[in-house]
C-alpha cells in the first residue's frame, strides 16, 4: 500500500512504522471523543510510572467544524493517528522524521520546521510543551511533551505525537481537498474517494449538530454522565485501590462529547462555557487520581 | 588571555524566547565570574533555533592570589601561644614565620599566607552547571526517562549536548572544561543543520566554531540572518517590480525558525485580491509567517509572497514554494469564505428581534444583524460589567451626549457607537482578532453607512499607544472618547483600578488616549467632571463626586506622563490641573481647568514662561511673598490676609515701593483675567510678567514690616532671615 496513493495506505504506513519501534498498536475507541488523547490508552497510560507504548488510528468528533461537506477543508468527523511513548525516547525528534520519511516525505525537498505550539486541552486538565510540525508552511502533526495531564504531574513525561491524516494524505496525493482524496487506491471504476465514504456523513451529521439534536436531551444526558461518573468513581473505592476508573472515564468522555454538541448547537453562553469546561475537567481530573490507585496506574 | 566557548544544544527553541534566552545567558554567566574576581574584555551572545551559544574573550586563567597577613606572638613568647598561632596560619614550623620589628613593641612573628586563585576554567566548572539549573525560561519543561523523578533538569526543550571550551586563543588547543548537567556531559562536539550536516563536528574555539556551523548551513548570529533573510527579499521583490512589506516582528520571528534563511517567493490566484488587503497580510503573516509584497504603482497588495524556508533544497525549492502555494491558498480560501459570508444575511434573523429593537438596529443591514447576534447571544464583556449589548448601548447614549461638545452630529455619532463592536462577532475578526474595527469600517461602508460613521467604526479604537494616530474626525472622537469614558467608569465603579504593573484591561491606555483626543483636538469644552459624575450616579453603591473626583486624578495622573515626555515638568502640570482644582471655589472662572485641552495649554505656557528671565523672577517673588506671608499666618491666624489689600490703607500709609506694587497689580490682573477668559494663557503670562519689575522693587527695599489692615505699621519680627523665599 502506496502512503502517497492512497488514504489507507498512509494509515497502513504509519501503523507498520510505529509496530515495528514496539508500540502496541491498538483500535480506535469506540466512544465519541473530540481527539486521540481523549482515548484512555493516551489519556490514563500517560499517568504514573509504568512504561506504555501505543499508537492507534481515532477518528476524532468536533461537531462545531462541520460545514455540510462543503468546506474543503473543514469536517466534523476526521481521523487522527495518534502514538504514545512514555517515558519518551530521547530520540523521539529522529523517530518522527523517519515516519515522515516512510511516508514519503523527501527531506532533500521539503522544508520540514519545529514551531512552537504548547498545548492544551482545558477540558482533560492536560498540557505539554511541543511544537506543530511544519511541511512547506503545512502543519502536518503536533509534536508534545506531556507535562501535566487530568492536572497530575506526569513522572514520566510522555511523548504525543498527533498526525493530522486528512491534510497529511492531501498533500501527499496532492489533491486540494479531503474529498478527493483516493481511499483505496485504486483507479478507475474501482475507485473509492473520501467523497464516496464521507460526504454524506458530514452533511447528515452537519445538519444533526447544529440543527435537530435536541438540546433539552443533551443538557439531561451531561447530567446523567456528569452524576454516573461521580457515583462510580466513588463506588469503585476500594481502600488503596479503585476498581471502576474506566467504566467512570466513558461517563466523563460522554459528557464532554454531550458539551460539544451543545456548544455546536450554540445553546451554552459563553459564561456558561467556562463552567461546563471545568465540570468536564473536574471528572476528568477525578478520573486521573482514580487511575493511579489501579495496576495500570502503577499502584501495587 | 583564554577566551570560553559554551554552546547549549537542544531541540528547537521557541523563536519568540531566543533572543533575551542568549541574552540571559551572557548576563547570568559574565556576572558569577565577576562575582569571583574573574574579569573580561569582551562577550557575545548567540542563538538559533536549536541552540545558545556564548563567546565571553579574555578571561583570566586564573583569579587573583590572595596575600594575607597573620599576626603572631612576640618572639620568644610562650610555646603554647607559638603552637596555637603555627597551628591557626597553618605553618608547620616557627622558621616558616616572619619577624618584623616594631620600635615599641619589640619583636614578634607574622605569618604571611597566599593563597593561589581560583583556576578560571574550575569556577567557569561550577558556574555554568547552576546558570543551567535555575536559568529564567519563560516556560520550561522535563523530558525523557529522568523526568520519572522528582528533580529533574528543566529546560524549554529537551537539552541534548553542551559544549565548553576554554583556552588561549592562538598559542594552544583550548580545553574542553569537564562538567556534568543531569548526565549531560560537556564537550566540544557540536552539530550542524538538522537536514543538511547532521553528524558532529569537533570545535577548538569560536573561530572554528562559527566557520565549521556556516559550512555545516548553520548562521549562528540572528542578526545576520535576519540581514540575509531581508537583503534577499528586497531582492527577490525588485526583480518582479514589486515592494517588499517591511515587517520587523515577523522578520524577527522568521530569523528565529531557520538555522540557513532560504528566501523564496511563491503566488496565489488574483481572484483573492478582492479580500481586503489587510485580511490577506493577515491570514499570510499570522498562518504562514510569510511577508507580502505591494505593487509600487498602486499601493495594493499583491498576488505574491515571499517565505523563508531552513532548506537549500535539492530541487532548488520548487516543492517548497509549491506546498506553501497551497496552503497560502487554502487559508485565503478560507478568507474568502469569511469576507463573503460577514456580508451576507445571518440565519434565524427572527431570534434578533428584540436585540435590534433595544439597540435600534436594521436588521436589513448585514452589520446590524451582526451586532444584533452580539447582543443576542450575550457575550460578556466582564462579569460585573454586563454585556456587549449593554455596553455598546451605554457607549452610544454616551457619545451621543458627547456629539455637540465635540462638534459632531449626535445621529451620527450614536448610530456609529451602535456599529462599533458590530463586527466582533464577524467570521473576519473571529480569525483575525486583529482587524477588529478595520473589518467593522469596511462591512459599514459597504452596506452605504456615513463615510464618517463607517471611519469612527474602526476610528474608535484608537490610540492604541502613545505613538498611534488619534482620531479627528468629531464623530470618531465622539464614540472614542465614549468608549474609553464608559471602559474607565465601569472599573472605577467596580473598583478594579491597575494596581502597580499590573493594567489587564489596559485602562492606563485608555486614560493617556482620552488626553491625546482632548489635546491634539483642543477640546475646550468638555469638562471632565460634568461628564463623569453623572455616570458614577447611574451605579449603585458608588459616590458618585468621590469616584469622580478618584478618576479623573487617574486621568491627569497619565496626563503628566504625556507632558513629561514633552519636556513640561511634572509640577507645572500639578500647579496647573491639582492646585486649580482647589482654587476653583474661590475663582468661579477657573473651572476651565478640568478641561483636558486648556491643561496643556495653560501648563505648556507656564513651563515656557518659568523658563524665561521673567518667568524665574515672578516665581521667586512669589515663593517670598509666599513664604512671608505663611509666617505671618502663624501670627495672625489662618487667612487673616485671603483678603483683597486695603487700597486705601497702602494710598494713605504706604510707601513708594508698596503703592507701585498696587498699581501694577490693579493693572495686571484684569489684563491676567480677561486673557484666561479668552483662553490666551501666553497672554495672561505676559501680563503677569509686566508686574516683575514692581515685586522686585518691592521685596528689594522691603522694610521689615508689613502693613496691616486696620493698623498704622508695626515692625516685623520675623525679620529678614526667617522672612526671605
Amino acid at each position: 500500500m502506496d502512503p502517497t496513493r492512497s488514504f489507507q495506505g498512509l494509515l497502513l504506513t504509519l501503523q507498520r512504522f510505529w509496530a515495528e519501534r514496539g508500540c502496541v498498536v491498538l483500535q480506535p475507541y469506540d466512544m465519541e471523543v473530540g481527539a486521540g488523547t481523549s482515548h484512555p490508552g493516551t489519556m490514563l497510560r500517560s499517568l504514573g510510572p509504568k512504561p506504555w507504548r501505543a499508537a492507534y488510528v481515532q477518528p476524532s468528533r468536533r461537531p462545531k467544524d462541520g460545514r455540510y461537506g462543503e468546506n474543503p477543508n473543514r469536517l466534523q468527523h476526521y481521523y487522527q493517528f495518534q502514538v504514545i511513548l512514555k517515558p519518551n525516547p530521547p530520540n523521539l525528534q529522529e523517530l518522527y522524521l523517519q515516519s515522515l520519511a516512510a511516508i514519503g516525505i523527501d527531506m532533500a525537498l521539503h522544508d520540514i520546521r519545529f514551531v512552537e505550539d504548547d498545548w492544551e486541552n482545558p477540558t482533560l486538565g492536560a498540557w505539554g510543551l511541543g511544537w506543530e510540525c511544519w511541511c512547506d508552511g503545512m502543519e502536518v502533526s503536533q509534536f508534545t511533551y506531556f507535562q501535566q495531564v487530568a492536572g497530575i504531574e506526569c513522572a514520566p513525561v510522555s511523548g504525543e505525537l498527533t498526525y493530522g491524516l486528512e491534510r497529511l494524505a492531501c498533500y501527499l496525493q496532492n489533491v486540494e481537498s479531503i474529498m478527493e482524496l483516493n481511499f483505496n487506491g485504486l483507479e478507475g471504476d474501482e475507485k473509492v474517494t473520501y467523497r464516496d465514504v464521507f460526504l454524506q456523513a458530514e452533511q447528515e451529521y452537519s445538519r444533526y449538530n447544529f440543527e435537530y439534536a435536541d438540546t433539552d436531551a443533551l443538557f439531561r444526558r451531561f447530567a446523567a454522565a456528569e452524576a454516573e461518573c461521580r457515583a462510580l468513581l466513588q463506588k469503585g473505592e476500594a481502600g488503596e485501590r479503585h476498581l471502576m476508573v474506566q467504566p467512570a472515564y466513558d461517563q466523563c468522555l460522554k459528557a464532554g462529547h454531550t458539551f460539544n454538541l451543545l456548544d455546536a448547537r450554540g445553546v451554552i453562553s459563553v459564561t456558561e462555557r467556562q463552567s461546563y469546561i471545568l465540570r468536564v475537567r473536574e471528572l476528568a481530573k477525578a478520573c486521573g487520581a482514580a487511575w493511579l490507585k489501579t495496576a495500570g496506574g502503577g499502584a501495587n | 588571555m583564554p577566551d570560553l566557548l559554551l554552546e547549549l544544544f537542544s531541540e528547537e527553541i521557541p523563536a519568540r524566547m531566543q533572543r533575551k534566552a542568549a541574552e540571559d545567558l551572557k548576563k547570568l554567566v559574565t556576572d558569577a565570574l565577576v562575582e569571583r574576581g574573574l574579569v573580561y574584555e569582551g562577550a557575545r551572545a548567540f542563538a538559533t533555533p536549536r541552540r545558545l551559544a556564548l563567546h565571553i574573550a579574555g578571561l583570566p586563567v586564573r583569579g587573583r592570589d590572595v596575600r594575607e597577613e597573620r599576626k603572631g606572638p612576640r618572639v620568644g613568647a610562650p610555646d603554647a601561644a607559638v603552637q596555637g598561632f603555627l597551628k591557626a596560619a597553618g605553618l608547620s614550623s616557627i622558621d616558616q614565620a616572619t619577624i618584623v620589628s616594631d620600635p615599641k613593641k619589640g619583636d614578634s612573628y607574622v605569618a604571611i599566607i597566599e593563597k593561589p586563585g581560583q583556576e578560571t576554567a574550575a569556577a567557569i566548572a561550577e558556574i555554568v552547571p547552576a546558570v543551567i539549573r535555575s536559568f529564567p525560561w519563560p516556560k520550561s519543561m522535563r523530558w525523557g526517562k529522568a523526568s520519572a523523578a522528582g528533580a529533574s533538569l528543566r529546560w524549554v526543550r529537551p537539552l541534548h549536548s553542551i559544549l565548553c571550551t576554554f583556552g588561549a586563543a592562538e598559542t594552544e588547543d583550548p580545553e574542553v572544561v569537564p562538567f556534568e548537567v543531569d548526565g549531560i556531559v560537556s564537550g566540544n562536539v557540536t552539530h550542524g543543520h538538522r537536514f543538511h550536516e547532521p553528524g558532529p563536528i569537533t570545535v577548538k574555539r569560536l573561530e572554528d566554531y562559527v566557520a565549521s556551523l556556516e559550512k555545516a548551513k548553520v548562521v549562528l548570529d540572528a542578526d545576520r540572518r535576519k540581514e540575509i533573510i531581508l537583503t534577499d527579499a528586497r531582492n527577490l521583490a525588485f526583480a518582479q517590480g514589486l515592494d517588499f512589506v517591511e515587517d520587523e516582528g515577523l522578520l524577527e520571528e522568521v530569523a528565529g525558525l531557520v538555522e540557513w534563511p532560504v528566501v523564496l517567493m511563491g503566488s496565489f490566484e488574483e481572484r483573492f485580491l478582492d479580500i481586503p488587503g489587510e485580511a490577506i497580510r493577515a491570514t499570510i503573516r499570522a498562518n504562514q509567517k510569510c511577508f507580502v509584497l505591494r505593487d509600487p504603482a498602486t499601493g495594493n497588495i499583491a498576488n505574491r509572497f515571499i517565505l523563508v524556508s531552513n532548506l537549500a533544497a535539492s530541487d532548488g525549492g520548487v516543492a517548497i514554494t509549491a506546498g506553501n502555494g497551497r496552503v497560502v491558498r487554502a487559508r485565503l480560501s478560507d478568507a474568502a469564505y469569511f469576507w463573503q459570508t460577514d456580508r451576507g444575511a445571518l440565519p434565524d434573523l427572527d431570534t434578533f428581534k428584540d436585540s435590534a429593537e433595544k439597540l435600534g438596529l436594521d436588521l436589513a443591514k448585514p452589520l446590524d444583524q451582526r451586532m444584533a447576534k452580539l447582543d443576542k447571544l450575550g457575550v460578556v464583556f466582564h462579569a460585573k460589567l454586563g454585556t456587549q449589548g449593554e455596553r455598546v448601548q451605554r457607549i452610544a447614549a454616551l457619545a451621543r451626549e458627547l456629539a455637540p461638545i465635540v462638534g459632531a452630529d449626535p445621529e451620527k455619532a450614536e448610530r456609529a457607537a451602535r456599529l462599533a463592536k458590530a463586527d466582533l462577532p464577524t467570521e473576519m475578526v473571529g480569525e483575525f482578532p486583529e482587524l477588529q474595527g478595520l473589518m467593522g469600517r469596511k462591512y459599514a461602508e459597504l452596506q452605504g453607512e456615513d463615510a464618517s460613521v463607517a471611519a469612527a467604526v474602526e476610528e474608535h479604537y484608537k490610540p492604541l499607544g502613545p505613538s498611534d494616530r488619534v482620531p479627528n474626525d468629531p464623530v470618531s472622537v465622539a464614540v472614542a472618547l465614549a468608549d474609553k469614558l464608559d471602559t474607565l467608569v465601569g472599573f472605577w465603579a467596580i473598583d478594579e483600578k491597575p494596581t502597580g504593573s499590573k493594567d489587564p484591561y489596559a485602562l492606563r491606555r485608555a486614560a493617556l488616549g482620552i488626553c491625546r483626543i482632548c489635546d491634539e483636538n483642543n477640546l475646550n469644552r468638555l469638562q471632565l467632571e460634568q461628564i463623569l459624575t453623572p455616570l458614577f450616579d447611574k451605579w449603585p453603591n458608588v459616590d458618585a463626586p468621590i469616584a469622580a473626583f478618584d478618576l479623573i486624578d487617574f486621568i491627569l495622573e497619565r496626563l503628566k506622563v504625556m507632558l513629561r515626555d514633552r519636556g513640561i515638568a511634572h509640577d507645572v502640570v500639578d500647579a496647573v490641573a491639582r492646585q486649580g482644582i482647589r482654587r476653583e471655589a474661590m475663582m468661579p472662572g477657573m473651572a476651565n481647568v478640568r478641561v483636558i485641552s486648556i491643561i496643556v495649554r495653560t501648563a505648556d505656557a507656564l513651563g515656557r514662561f518659568l523658563d524665561t528671565e521673567d518667568g524665574k523672577n515672578l516665581l521667586a517673588g512669589y515663593k517670598r511673598a509666599a513664604n512671608i506671608l505663611k509666617v505671618e499666618e502663624k501670627k495672625d491666624g489662618e487667612g487673616a490676609f485671603a483678603e483683597a489689600p486695603d487700597l486705601h490703607l497702602i494710598a494713605e500709609a504706604g510707601l513708594i515701593e508698596e503703592k507701585a506694587l498696587a498699581v501694577a497689580l490693579a493693572q495686571a490682573t484684569p489684563k491676567a483675567q480677561a486673557s484666561v477668559a479668552a483662553e490666551d494663557y501666553e497672554g495672561a503670562m505676559a501680563a503677569l510678567a509686566e508686574i516683575r519689575p514692581a515685586v522686585d522693587a518691592f521685596f528689594d527695599n522691603r522694610p521689615h514690616r508689613l502693613l496691616r489692615r486696620g493698623q498704622r505699621w508695626k515692625p516685623s519680627p520675623g525679620g529678614r532671615g526667617q522672612g526671605e523665599g
